[in-house]
Order: structure tokens, then C-alpha cells, then sequence
């Protein structure tokens, strides 16, 4: 059924290093420029859009946001109104539980099971790369992805929140106060931070693709799997479970808003990332090498 | 790599070879998860193992090491877990204390109210410390932070969540304070082990066993343990274990152990401590714009901000400086055994608050939570925490103290 993969695979031909990346652009370029990535990436760009204008508008008057609401609102929004950089933030804090997760995983669900039910995967396959260099780029994509989605996020917030609110000296969280230029190289390490904190999902997301031909089968079994993650997580008495879920340490990143940074949550979160993204990963390449690529 | 690709396309003959090759493949995530797990539940075991090597110190000599302790800078990350048996002291402080009552409308940057936070549930802190002018306090929320920081004459206290902020100034903070100086504004919040080991050693006296039970590591430091022991029985503490830094004598974790067994009371301890000068941008507040600021005066504050402790638990005041707390109240015995007999109302113990002017429902509320009692005294309600006992009884008394209910019952008995 392969042979023609076997064939060129077992030639001696070494393919170029090179040749990965000729196939990560072609992968990426593919990925990115699908209607559906273009309508996930315009739906996070549009979340920090509507949180400004929301806090801006109930914030005319002067009165200061989530008066009536009290407790409970996203983290950051109370201090959006004194400085646009904390919309970047909100924005995060929002995007990060449901909209950012839920587009990497139609995105990573989709990688390898999209092209099974498209029947384009024996094609791909046929190419000379290996099958564990393919797995490899289409991880690499969805990592990309990754970074893309929360960059839009924050440059889409940024932008909002340099037009609608005074923007300046940073107070973080601690109290203290930093200039706007630090203030703005901690907005994009918690970017690359929360990107990051995304990688064992994806890692997850290429897994679970590996496991059927069906693009959509994929991506609802994706995104099921980080609800019922996200819901367990959320009760109390099964607290003994939570550092070992993948979504527990992602507020994390707010410890970069403290004086001085308190890297400890931030660590362990990447640590688990790290250890979702190989068991996973792993997972993923023994399932994906060894499968009958029957589509 | 390459001709392992196709494995299992083979089919025929070698199936068999060939499946379980493909088996063998799962071994990899199973053996990365397997070794992660196993490092995850040995590490800290083998981090723990292996108590320094310190020489022997009598518990007087360790206890003057604690005194003359004149380390005064200081940075670290402290954790407190504190465990009361209350069923969520948050709620139920709103409604007994006037404070919490009083607080709705007022600032969530108020002292008072943050800290009867750390009474349930476990909390990080970070605390530093420069010299006696410069302290500063934080709790470390979910995606916000709680900040007590002193610096000269000013105190100001910020919450991030909702971003407001707090000021007192030294004059006012200090007649805020009352009979504390000023000076301990944030330090007085005995949330350092060093404020939990003092609050002890206050109450030490001929009915107390002090003794130095063998060394720990804490915060990576080499630390001597001191336990202190009731004596007398009915108390309802257990022992304190305080483990003090062996080269300056810093107090580094406090242990409150109940005498009836079982989690911890209060576990506070240093995670992370440098003994450097911490960086002078984390003494420096200035509110950032917009935010907004309550001062001291118009936040009506019944408590001072430094009451720490007593707030924090109620009769420890009593137990710890006989009847300073609020008229109308005596003392029965001493030491750990002391109780405190209020005569409602105007007490300042926690539930003879709720007798004066709480609703009924509230009043109801307090009935579920005790347990009846009689004796010669006539008849009451015990209100039960694994610490902390009160005796309500019908005529309006209470009797307060960390001790048993039986202590408690006693003592109503002997007082009628």
C-alpha cells in the first residue's frame, strides 16, 4: 500500500535539513491561510476589542469598572482604565480558560485526522520525509500556531488599549512601579509564557488526532477533553488531582506582574507543559508510526 | 529512522513481529510518564532526608539566641496554612465581627479585613524587611496581590484585584494601634514566624515544658527545633514546634500542633529566605492613577491594623495578656489553660458579638453550629473549633479558651 513511501524512504537519500523546513512552511502556510485559522485568529482579535469598549464605556462617567459586579470579574480589569498595557493582560486572562485552548485544539485535532478524512495524508506520507519528521512538523505548526493566536491576542489588545486608555508608567501588581518600556517587555514574555502554557495541550490535541481519520471526531474529542479538564479542575475536593492538569498553573503567568517576579508557578507550569508535550508527543509518534493509513 | 516509518505495512508472516513492535513503541510515553511520576513523589522525600548536623544547644540558651536575634533585613517567601475546624471563618467573620459588618462600602484595601483572610486556608506570603523603618507584607492571590508595605511614617496598603488603595500615616496608624507601638504596624501581623514564635514565648511560664527536639532543614537552612508544651492538661493545644535558624537565630516555621491529633492548626514557615538587603524599590508606594485611595481616618477602622493574633484568634488575647482585651472580662487560671469569662455584651471574643446584635437568623445559624450543654451553671452552647472553645451560656456569659469543653464547663461550674 506504502511501498512507494518505503521505496523512497529506504533509497539512502538523506533529505536535505533543509527539507523540514521547506515542509514547516508548506504545513504553516496551509494551516494559517485556511478560512477557518483566519476566522479563529479574527474572533480573538475581536475579544479585546469588546472588553475595551465595554470597561470604556462603563467607565465614562468616571466610575471605575466592576463597581456593581464587585468580585468575580476577569483578573486585571480593574486596572484597565488607569493603563491600556493591563487591557494585554485582561485580554490574556479572558482568552486563556475557553477561546485561546479551543482554537489550538481545532487546529491540532485537525493536523493529522483533517488530512486522514481529506484523504491527503497517503500523499503527504509519500513524500520522503518519515513519517516521524511529518509528526514533527505538523507539532511544530501547531506550536506556531500557538504563539500566533496569543500574539494576536495581545498585539490586538495592545492596540485597543493604547486607543481608548492612557498608557504609561506600569504599577505592578506588588504595587510598585516600573517604566512603560519594562512594562511592555513583561507583556511579551507573559505572551511567549502563555504560548508555552498551550504546548501540552497541543500536544494532547495531536494525540487524540492521531487516533481517528475523522477531522471533526478529532477536534470535538480535543476540545471535550479540556472542558471536562477545565471542570474538573474547578472542584474543590478533587484538589489532589489539580497539579497534575494541564490547565491548573495557567493563571500563572500574572506571577510575572509581581515585584519581584515569583517565578515558582511559572516554572512548575512549564515543567508540566514540558511533560504533557513528551508523554503525549511520545504517545502521538507511537501511535502515528505504527498506524495503517488506510485514507 | 526512516525505513522504521513504515513498520506494520508489511503484514504477511511478520505480523506478529511486527505488532509487537508497535507495542513496543507505547513503552516510550509509559516509561516518560512513569519516570515523572516517580520523580515527582521521591524527590521531595529525598529533599527532606537528613536533618543537619548541629551541635547541642540547651532550649534556654536557644531561646536567648531568639532574643538576641538582630537580623534586620530580610526577604523570603512565607507559606501559612492555618486549619481552625471553622467551616469558613471568611463568612463567618463578616458577620461577627463590627468591622466586617461595617465594611461593605468600605475600602477592600482595609488591613483589618485582609487579614482575617490568613485565619482559614492556606496562603503564600512574601515579606521584607529593611531595618525597623522599612517592612513589607504581601499576600499572593490568584492573579492579584495583597501589599502591606511601611516605609518611615507612611503605611500603605494596596490591593491589586480591585485596585485600591490604603494610607495611614506613623501618628495616626500610631493611635490607631493603641497600646502596640506603631513600630509594628506590618510586622505586628504575626504572619512571620518570627511574631508566632514570640506570641508563644510571651505565654511561657512555669506551666510550660520548652525543650529542643533534634534539627530540621528549613528553606534550606540548618534550623534547631523547639517545641513548647503545655504542662497541665485540657488544653487543647498540642505542642508548638518552632524551628529557629541555628547561625542568627531567626525564627524560620512555626507548627501548632492540637492536643486531640491531626493536621496542623497553624503551619507557617520560610519557603524561600535571604537574609540580603532587599531591593528599596519594594518600600516605595505611590498610588498609580486612578486608583482609588481611602485614608486611615475616613476608613473607620474599629481595629487597629496591627492587632495580628488576638484578631486573629480570638481569646488568644486573653490567653496571652490576661484581661487587657475588653471590660468586663476576667480570667480563669493560667497559663494555657487561662478562660476568659465574658459578660456580654461588649466583649471583644468572637461569638459573644453575635448575642448583642445579630439577626436572628444569624442567632439560629450559631445554634446549628454548637453543641448543648448543662451543668450547675445552668445551661449554654459550646461552640467548637479545633483550638479555640466557647461557652455561651444562657444568662449572657461567656467563657473563652483554648481549652477542652469539659475545661470549659468546669470552670462555668466553679465561676456560678
Amino acid at each position: 500500500m506504502l511501498q512507494a513511501e518505503a521505496a523512497v524512504a529506504g533509497s539512502g537519500r538523506a533529505p536535505s535539513p533543509l527539507w523540514t523546513f521547506g515542509i514547516l512552511r508548506s504545513e504553516l502556510t496551509t494551516t494559517l491561510r485556511r478560512w477557518r485559522t483566519l476566522a479563529l485568529l479574527g474572533v480573538l482579535a475581536a475579544v479585546p476589542v469588546l472588553i475595551g469598549i465595554a470597561v470604556r464605556i462603563e467607565t465614562n462617567d468616571g466610575s471605575s469598572p466592576g463597581q456593581g459586579g464587585g468580585e468575580g470579574g476577569p483578573a486585571f480589569l480593574s486596572q484597565v482604565t488607569n493603563n491600556g498595557l493591563f487591557l494585554v493582560f485582561a485580554a490574556l486572562a479572558v482568552t486563556l480558560p475557553v477561546f485561546l485552548p479551543m482554537a489550538v485544539g481545532v487546529v491540532a485535532g485537525d493536523s493529522v485526522a483533517g488530512e486522514a478524512s481529506a484523504g491527503t495524508l497517503r500523499y503527504l506520507l509519500v513524500a520522503p520525509a518519515g513519517r516521524t519528521r511529518l509528526l514533527l512538523t505538523k507539532y511544530a505548526s501547531v506550536l506556531v500556531f500557538c504563539l500566533v493566536a496569543t500574539l494576536v491576542v495581545a498585539l490586538s489588545a495592545l492596540a485597543v488599549g493604547a486607543l481608548l486608555f492612557p498608557v504609561g508608567e506600569v504599577t505592578t501588581i506588588s504595587g510598585t512601579r516600573i517604566g512603560f518600556g519594562e512594562g511592555l517587555l513583561r507583556a511579551g514574555l507573559i505572551a511567549v509564557v502563555v504560548a508555552a502554557s498551550l504546548t501540552g495541550f497541543a500536544a494532547v490535541g495531536l494525540f487524540v488526532s492521531t487516533l481517528t481519520g475523522s477531522g471533526i471526531a478529532a477536534m470535538a474529542a480535543t476540545v471535550g477533553l479540556l472542558i471536562t479538564v477545565q471542570i474538573v479542575d474547578g472542584i474543590p475536593q478533587l484538589s489532589a488531582l489539580h497539579p497534575y492538569l494541564f490547565p491548573h498553573y495557567w493563571m500563572s503567568y500574572a506571577d510575572l506582574l509581581r515585584a519581584p517576579v515569583y517565578w515558582d508557578e511559572v516554572v512548575k507550569n512549564l515543567g508540566l507543559q514540558g511533560l504533557y508535550a513528551v508523554v503525549f508527543g511520545s504517545a502521538a509518534w507511537a501511535r502515528f508510526t505504527a498506524k495503517d493509513i488506510t485514507a | 529512522m526512516a525505513p522504521n516509518d513504515s513498520a506494520g505495512t508489511d503484514g504477511g508472516t511478520r505480523g506478529t513481529a511486527a505488532g509487537r513492535r508497535k507495542a513496543a513503541r507505547y513503552i516510550v510515553p509509559v516509561a516518560v510518564a512513569g519516570v515523572a511520576a516517580a520523580t515527582i513523589g521521591l524527590v521531595p522525600a529525598l529533599a527532606s532526608s537528613g536533618d543537619p548536623d548541629l551541635p547541642k544547644i540547651s532550649a534556654q540558651e536557644l531561646i536567648e539566641k531568639i532574643a538576641a536575634s538582630d537580623t534586620e533585613q530580610l526577604s523570603g517567601t512565607v507559606k501559612i496554612s492555618t486549619d481552625f475546624g471553622l467551616p469558613s471563618l471568611g463568612g463567618l467573620a463578616e458577620s461577627f465581627a463590627p468591622g466586617g459588618a461595617g465594611g461593605k462600602g468600605g475600602s477592600s484595601a482595609d488591613p483589618q479585613e485582609r487579614m482575617t483572610e490568613l485565619a482559614s486556608g492556606t496562603h503564600t506570603l512574601r515579606v521584607a524587611a529593611d531595618g525597623p523603618d522599612k517592612q513589607r507584607l504581601s499576600i499572593l492571590d490568584n492573579a492579584s496581590e495583597y501589599s502591606l508595605i511601611r516605609n518611615g511614617d507612611q503605611v500603605w496598603a494596596y490591593d491589586s484585584k480591585s485596585d485600591q488603595a490604603y494610607h495611614a500615616t506613623e501618628d495616626r496608624a500610631g493611635k490607631d494601634a493603641g497600646k502596640k507601638s506603631a513600630h509594628q504596624v506590618p510586622e505586628g501581623v504575626p504572619t512571620t514566624p518570627k511574631a508566632l514564635a514570640e506570641q508563644v514565648l510571651k505565654a511561657a511560664g512555669p506551666t510550660t515544658s520548652v525543650t529542643v527536639d533534634g534539627t530540621a532543614q528549613v528553606a534550606g537552612r540548618d534550623a534547631y527545633q523547639l517545641v513548647v508544651k503545655p504542662k497541665q492538661s485540657g488544653s487543647t493545644i498540642g505542642s508548638v514546634t518552632v524551628a529557629v535558624d541555628a547561625k542568627n537565630g531567626v525564627p524560620l516555621k512555626f507548627t501548632l500542633l492540637p492536643a486531640d491529633g491531626g493536621k496542623a492548626v497553624v503551619d507557617a514557615g520560610f519557603t524561600k529566605v535571604d537574609f540580603s538587603k532587599p531591593d528599596a524599590s519594594s518600600f516605595t508606594f505611590t498610588p498609580p492613577k486612578g486608583t482609588e485611595v481611602t485614608e486611615a481616618d475616613e476608613a473607620k477602622a474599629p481595629h487597629k491594623a496591627d492587632k495580628g493574633l488576638d484578631g486573629l484568634i480570638p481569646g488568644a488575647e486573653q490567653l496571652g495578656s490576661g484581661d487587657q482585651g475588653a471590660k468586663d472580662t476576667k480570667v480563669i487560671g493560667e497559663g494555657w489553660n487561662a478562660i476568659a469569662e465574658i459578660t456580654t455584651p461588649g466583649g471583644t471574643g468572637l461569638p459573644p458579638k453575635a448575642s448583642g446584635d445579630v439577626p436572628a437568623e444569624a442567632q439560629q445559624f450559631l445554634d446549628a453550629l454548637g453543641d448543648k450543654v448543662s451543668g450547675k451553671f445552668g445551661s449554654g452552647t459550646v461552640f467548637k473549633t479545633r483550638l479555640i472553645n466557647a461557652l455561651m451560656t444562657d444568662d449572657g456569659k461567656v467563657y473563652v479558651g483554648a481549652v477542652t469543653k469539659d475545661a470549659l464547663v468546669q470552670a462555668a461550674n466553679n465561676a456560678s
